[in-house]
């Protein structure tokens, strides 16, 4: 029986870690993500969990106590954010070349300096090379599916690498919604029991992890982590596949809203597809032809789906949370780059919105559409909602 | 019941031979004895350093138990998690055997950059035991000095030069700082006497809850001594009282060793070529100084071990 409860984003992820009931969280506070946190050492206090809370003194440590739990052989979950995530960052390379399936919330926060608690991408951003898998979602709705989802991918036999599960800021973290929420048995049945690869814990077994890779062997341990994730997509879409039969929602790689016959397009992830989706909506009213294209599945990028879906478009704009400074916006580089074997090149624009949780109303969006349909487009990165 | 040679004699080596450590390293010793004391079902984590380098050059691991190395600053953490998942997993069924956790940290890993994280589990309470192998320097990557290095050593990153002879700070006293966590079992050794090692990873192994124990292990090539002087060294190191060593059992402090005669600081510094630049007339106020400094803190020991001088 599935009910449908009040919830914020930071709460659905709360919610899913109670349900999946990982044999490990260790985690450290920062806002917007604490409340997962403080949520779910309510459960342990509570007994909902059989749960180690480790409440370690760092986000390195954080990382560090995962890794070393889930390669001794537990189920292993954290969450964190902007600074808390760029604190692990050394181990977050480690958890992936070490094919540790650990989920990991991460409630997105712009990046110090200047310091700020808001939303942007900047923090995950940062970790799109990592070798995780990313997630981004668009409602609290989407938290609580996407981290059952990621740990079914992660735990797959063919891919064995951990997974981001992202949220904005405030904007989802904070956010009350509507949550249908899955009975704990079918999470339960979902995702299985958990079968360790070569653990620690099996003394009788005794296995080295983390040994000193020269160039004799580093490429080819690299090698295999980039096979691994490219069976990631196969086994996305059997796991979306099996999620879709028991939510009844889906969960494309890349979801397109009123995209078959749209002129203009703004691609864009996580809670601003929301109001985008608005925007589209009324300007189709107008009888503007407009549409959305929302990437979900961020890393592995889908490229072939996202080439197939814009080839032949008037123009594109691309909304990136994030930047890289000097160079061109993270989102818009590499769909810049899927587009080089389109048919027929739309035209491209692109977007830095939000940063530091600025506001990104429907008015900006709209400003957006309407530049690409008058042709106001040039090369230059435009920066929306900022005063200049 | 105290573990003798003859006992040590029968166990398997669980850290074996082949490994890739200097002849007469310190380290390579004091894993060895660590391993030797401890014959249960046990996992080990490492830091980065010189004792991770050279023991697991893939394909090759020198460890014949569970090992893992995360990084450089967190075998602590690691550990952390290791010990937590075996908690959880015991707790639904799915271990039955007790199992011992080991983290290794050399003096970089864990008077410096692991310090946090050392800190943190001691504080968390995790079950298991904690051996820094200090070799008071950053070996791995060239003899840098570290807070672990004493006093005028001559390091990579602080040379005895024309002006600065040396490194210019005194070390801290790590194990007096992590017996400040009220830790069930606290002690300080060196490679004087393997049995003194042995047994004190007995005692800690054995004891629930965290443990640490603060092992001078020599590193032959950059105190620059010959190989085979090593134990000898450790001898002068505890004959001198510059390093004592003792055990703090629940807060209580035990010398284990008080030399019948102590003497002169020079006698342990003049056989390593990293105090060599001491030996010069107009660099004698130094060695006294030392000789101060190493007096105040034997004192210190004696004092909390209910000693008289
Ligand atoms: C974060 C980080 N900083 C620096 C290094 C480089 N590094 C590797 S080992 C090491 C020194 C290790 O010193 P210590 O812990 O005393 O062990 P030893 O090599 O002396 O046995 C350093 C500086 C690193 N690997 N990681
Ligand atoms: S350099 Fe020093 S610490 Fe490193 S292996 Fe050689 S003797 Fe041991
Ligand atoms: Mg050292």
């Amino acid at each position: 029986m599935k009910k449908r409860v009040p919830l914020t984003g930071n709460a659905a992820a709360a919610e899913a870690m109670r349900q999946i009931n990982p044999d490990v969280v260790a985690a450290y506070p920062i806002t917007p993500q604490t409340e997962i946190m403080m949520t779910f050492a309510e459960f342990v206090a509570d007994g909902l969990v059989d749960t180690e809370l480790v409440t370690v003194e760092s986000e390195h440590s954080a990382m560090s106590a995962c890794v070393g739990a889930a390669a001794a052989g537990a189920r292993v979950m954290t969450a964190t954010s902007a600074q808390g995530l760029a604190l692990m960052h050394e181990v977050v390379y480690i958890a992936s070349a070490l094919r540790l399936p650990i989920v990991m919330c991460v409630v997105n926060r712009a990046l110090s300096a200047p310091i700020n608690i808001h939303c942007d991408h900047a923090d995950t951003m940062a970790e799109r090379d990592s070798g995780w898998i990313q997630i981004y979602s668009e409602t609290a709705q989407e938290v609580y599916d996407h981290t059952i989802l990621a740990l079914k991918l992660a735990e797959h036999e063919d891919v064995r690498l951990p997974v981001m599960v992202c949220q904005d800021g405030f904007i989802t973290s904070h956010g009350v919604e509507p949550v249908e929420v899955l009975d704990d048995d079918v999470v339960k049945n979902f995702i299985g029991e958990f079968k360790p690869w070569y653990p620690l814990l099996d003394t009788d077994n005794p296995k080295t992890y983390g040994a000193l890779d020269l160039f004799d062997y580093y490429f080819e341990h690299k090698r295999q982590q980039f096979e691994a994730m490219k069976n990631v997509p196969r086994v996305y879409e059997e796991a979306a596949k099996e999620l879709s039969k028991i939510t009844g929602r889906q969960y494309p790689k890349v979801e397109g809203f009123f995209l078959d016959d749209a002129d203009y397009v703004i691609v864009v992830m996580s809670s601003t597809a929301g109001t985008t989706k608005y925007v589209v909506k009324e300007m189709r009213k107008e009888g503007k032809k407009v549409g959305l294209l929302k990437v979900r599945l961020y890393r592995p990028f889908p490229k072939e789906e996202i080439a197939s879906l814009l080839d032949g478009r008037k123009a594109v704009a691309v909304l990136d949370r994030a930047y890289s400074i000097g160079a061109e916006a993270p989102l818009f580089c590499e769909i810049k780059s899927a587009l080089y074997d389109a048919k027929v090149k739309p035209q491209l624009a692109s977007y830095v919105y939000g940063l530091g949780g600025r506001d990104t109303p429907p008015s900006l969006i709209r400003s957006v559409f309407e530049d690409l349909i008058s042709g106001n487009i040039s090369k230059e990165e435009k920066y929306l909602g900022v005063r200049e | 019941m105290a573990l003798t040679v003859r006992d040590l004699l029968k166990r398997e080596e669980r850290f074996s031979y082949g490994h890739r450590l200097c002849p007469g390293c310190g380290a390579a010793l004091t894993a060895r004895l660590v391993m030797l004391a401890v014959n249960e079902p046990v996992v080990v984590s490492c830091a980065t350093g010189c004792l991770e380098v050279s023991t697991t050059i893939f394909p090759y691991t020198a460890w014949r138990v569970p090992w893992i190395h995360n990084a450089f600053e967190n075998a602590a953490a690691t550990i952390s998690g290791v010990e937590a998942a075996y908690k959880a997993l015991k707790k639904k069924g799915k271990i039955d055997k007790d199992i011992k956790f080991i983290a290794f940290g050399g003096d970089g890993g864990t008077y410096d950059i692991g310090f946090q994280a050392l800190s943190g589990a001691l504080e968390r309470g995790h079950d298991f035991l904690y051996i820094c192998y200090n070799n008071e320097g950053y070996m791995n990557t060239g003899a840098q000095r570290s807070g672990g290095t004493p006093m005028c050593a001559d390091t990579t990153t602080a040379p005895a030069g024309k002006v600065i002879p040396g490194k210019m700070q005194w070390r801290k006293d790590l194990t007096t700082i992590v017996a400040g966590h009220h830790i069930p079992y606290v002690a300080q050794t060196t490679l004087h006497n393997p049995l003194d090692l042995v047994n004190k990873v007995r005692k800690a192994i054995e004891t629930p809850g965290p443990a640490f124990i603060n092992v001078l292990a020599p590193c032959v090539r950059f105190w620059r001594v010959n190989p085979a002087d090593m134990i000898k060294i450790c001898k002068l190191a505890v004959d001198t009282c510059f390093w004592p060593v003792f055990e703090i059992v629940n807060d209580e402090w035990k010398l284990s060793y008080k030399p019948k005669e102590k003497k002169p600081i020079e006698e342990f510094l003049k056989v390593q070529g990293r105090f060599r630049h001491l030996f010069t007339p107009e660099n004698r106020h130094l060695i006294d100084e030392i000789q101060k400094h190493v007096d105040r803190e034997w004192s210190f020991v004696l004092k909390m071990c209910g000693e008289t001088q």
